[in-house]
């Protein structure tokens, strides 16, 4: 088995820009000199059928920047996969007549299936924490919004945390304080994780830079995950094509259901 | 050795998924039962998602049921008019029973009954089928003759309308109990992923007094396409049902049953019958467990796009 395949791809992002950059999505704030790049090599990646997670590899550079807070680390920077988004609900059992039901439920409303976080170094020491949670940066300050009716809403803070908690320890959700680092002086890499179960679907690049704990600018790039591999081929046939899909398992049970007693038939 | 299973979304241990296949084969091939009913608690205890599971169960019980259906519809054993009654009873009541399994789906609770549903129906069986077999097994040490409960009096049911002649069965009886049974057994295959063998045998013997000889393959009949139907039915709403899982297992599963037939042959009615429900009564006790112990976490989270 192939198993743990190590994916890194990367690509110099100096300013010249990659294929990418084209499409990226461009944020600059205020009056800073400074600029950020980043690149990666492919706005697509196929994961095949035995996939068992990887590290992208995100280069990135500054530009315009002060050499002086440079040398002094007063850059800092933090990189996010935010994966597609979707619905999700949150359910808590209690015990009814002796058995563990159901009871009660929350949904939030578009939420990421997946999370990377990786920065320079903790998120609370790079800025305010106001700050980062009105940039809603990270898995704790993530916009968990109710949908429907949800009561006096007592119950929210207690639904948010066991959301967060069950999705970072299942590993769609990942956070790593030093995921980012300089490897000349004003050029990084970030690694972010892709989870095995990584969904398919439209991930978005995020990368933030901070000097002095204000913020300076954002880029994001836009990275699309495609499952491939005979495992693929079968959940989109059973989402495309269901009903072929069907008759295709009941043949296969018929086939080796009479195959099988025709072996084994004695005469 | 693991496997990716694309609808379930996990990995498996593809020897556990063979040996489940196989031991589960060779009782259905033993007791001659479906095996449906054993296969979906285990994939349950198995982590496997018990919508999964369910629906991939169903694809199995058609594998583990066709050769016999076959072999009965040679010997002429099958009162075709008769199954096919149940049979229309049991179209409606899948296509009732996958609508109630996506609401139950939908609010939550379809694991629950699911497991309720497993404990009721295999505790209740499992207890009437041990009872039923002590006493049997008794009277066959005092060497009292076991006395074959076919008594020619008739109960309520045959009071019904709308009668009909049921030739090879020799009975005139309404169709109104056997639709309904056809019904009920529907609604189990498609919630449960059961053939129902192992209560659609029963009631046809003592409460609709159809000849022994014809039961097992009518119910047969009906089985094979009631959990075909009900296969495709899941797979176009509810897109639950795991081929890889289910070829796994219907592969270990058809080859145990031929094992499992030959050691059946040499044990004796009423030991059989025990051992069955004993067997049935451990699977029900070991899901009520898990209804009772505090869950590890009584939180979970549930995705849009795929709802557990």
């Amino acid at each position: 088995m192939r198993a743990f395949g190590r994916l890194v791809l990367f690509a110099l992002a100096l300013s010249a820009a990659g294929p990418a950059s084209a499409q990226s999505l461009e944020r600059q704030v205020g009056d800073f000199p400074e600029k950020l790049e980043i690149g990666i090599s492919t706005d697509e990646i196929s994961i095949t059928s035995d996939f068992r997670g990887a590290d992208l590899t995100i280069f990135g550079a500054i530009d315009g920047f002060d050499a002086n807070l440079l040398a002094q680390g007063k850059y800092n920077i933090i990189v996010v996969l935010e994966g597609p988004k979707d619905n999700a609900t949150v359910r808590k059992k209690e015990r009814v007549f002796g058995i563990w039901v159901n009871t009660q439920s929350m949904t939030f409303e578009l939420v990421p299936e997946a999370y990377s976080l990786s920065s320079t170094r903790d998120i609370a020491t790079i800025a305010p924490p106001r700050d980062i949670a009105n940039m809603g940066i990270g898995v704790d300050h993530m916009r968990l919004v109710p949908l429907g009716f949800i009561g006096d809403g007592s119950s929210l803070g207690e639904f948010r945390n066991a959301f967060r908690r069950i999705r970072e320890e299942s590993g769609v959700y990942q956070r790593d304080p030093g995921g980012v680092q300089f490897i000349s002086s004003s050029l990084f890499k970030a690694s972010v994780r892709l989870p095995a179960n990584v969904p398919n679907g439209v991930h978005v690049v995020r990368a933030y830079l901070f000097r002095e704990g204000l913020f300076v600018a954002a880029k994001a790039l836009p990275l699309r995950v495609v499952k491939t591999g005979l495992e693929q081929a079968i959940t989109r046939a059973a989402h495309e094509q269901p009903i072929v899909y069907g008759l295709f398992a009941v043949t296969l049970a018929v086939i080796t259901g009479w195959g099988a007693s025709l072996l084994f038939r004695k005469d | 050795m693991t496997v990716y299973l694309p609808i379930a979304e996990l990995s498996v241990n593809i020897l556990i998924i063979l040996g489940m296949g196989a031991a589960v084969g060779f009782l259905s091939g033993m007791f001659g039962v479906g095996g449906g009913f054993l296969i979906t608690p285990l994939l349950i205890f198995y982590n496997i998602p018990p919508v999964v599971a369910v629906a991939t169960g169903a694809n199995q019980v058609v594998a583990s049921s066709i050769s016999g259906a076959i072999t009965h519809f040679r010997r002429g054993t099958i009162d075709i008019k008769l199954g096919t009654v149940l049979l229309c009873g049991g179209l409606v009541g899948a296509t009732l029973g996958v609508w109630l399994f996506s609401l139950l789906r939908s609010i939550g609770q379809l694991d629950l009954v699911i497991s309720l549903l497993y404990v009721v129906l295999l505790g209740s069986v499992g207890g009437l089928m041990l009872w039923e077999s002590i006493i049997a097994m008794r009277k066959a040490a005092k060497n009292q003759p076991t006395q074959l409960r076919r008594p020619g009096q008739h109960n309520w049911i045959h009071g019904l309308p709308l009668k009909m002649r049921f030739k090879k069965s020799k009975i005139y009886l309404s169709v109104i109990p056997v639709a309904t049974l056809g019904f009920c057994i529907g609604i189990l295959t498609s919630v449960m992923g059961v053939g129902g063998g192992f209560i659609m045998v029963p009631a046809m013997i003592y409460l609709l007094r159809i000849p022994t000889s014809v039961v097992v393959g009518t119910s047969l009949f009906q089985i094979v396409f009631v959990s075909a139907y009900t296969v495709i039915v899941q797979a176009s709403t509810n897109y639950t049902v795991d081929i890889v899982l289910a070829f796994v297992l219907m592969i270990a599963g058809v080859i145990g049953a031929q094992y499992g037939v030959r050691v059946g042959q040499r044990l004796r009615g009423e030991q059989l019958r025990a051992l069955l429900a004993l067997l049935v009564l451990a699977v029900g006790i070991r899901l009520s467990i898990e209804l009772i112990i505090p869950p590890k976490d009584i939180y979970s989270v549930v995705s849009a796009g795929f709802g557990f």
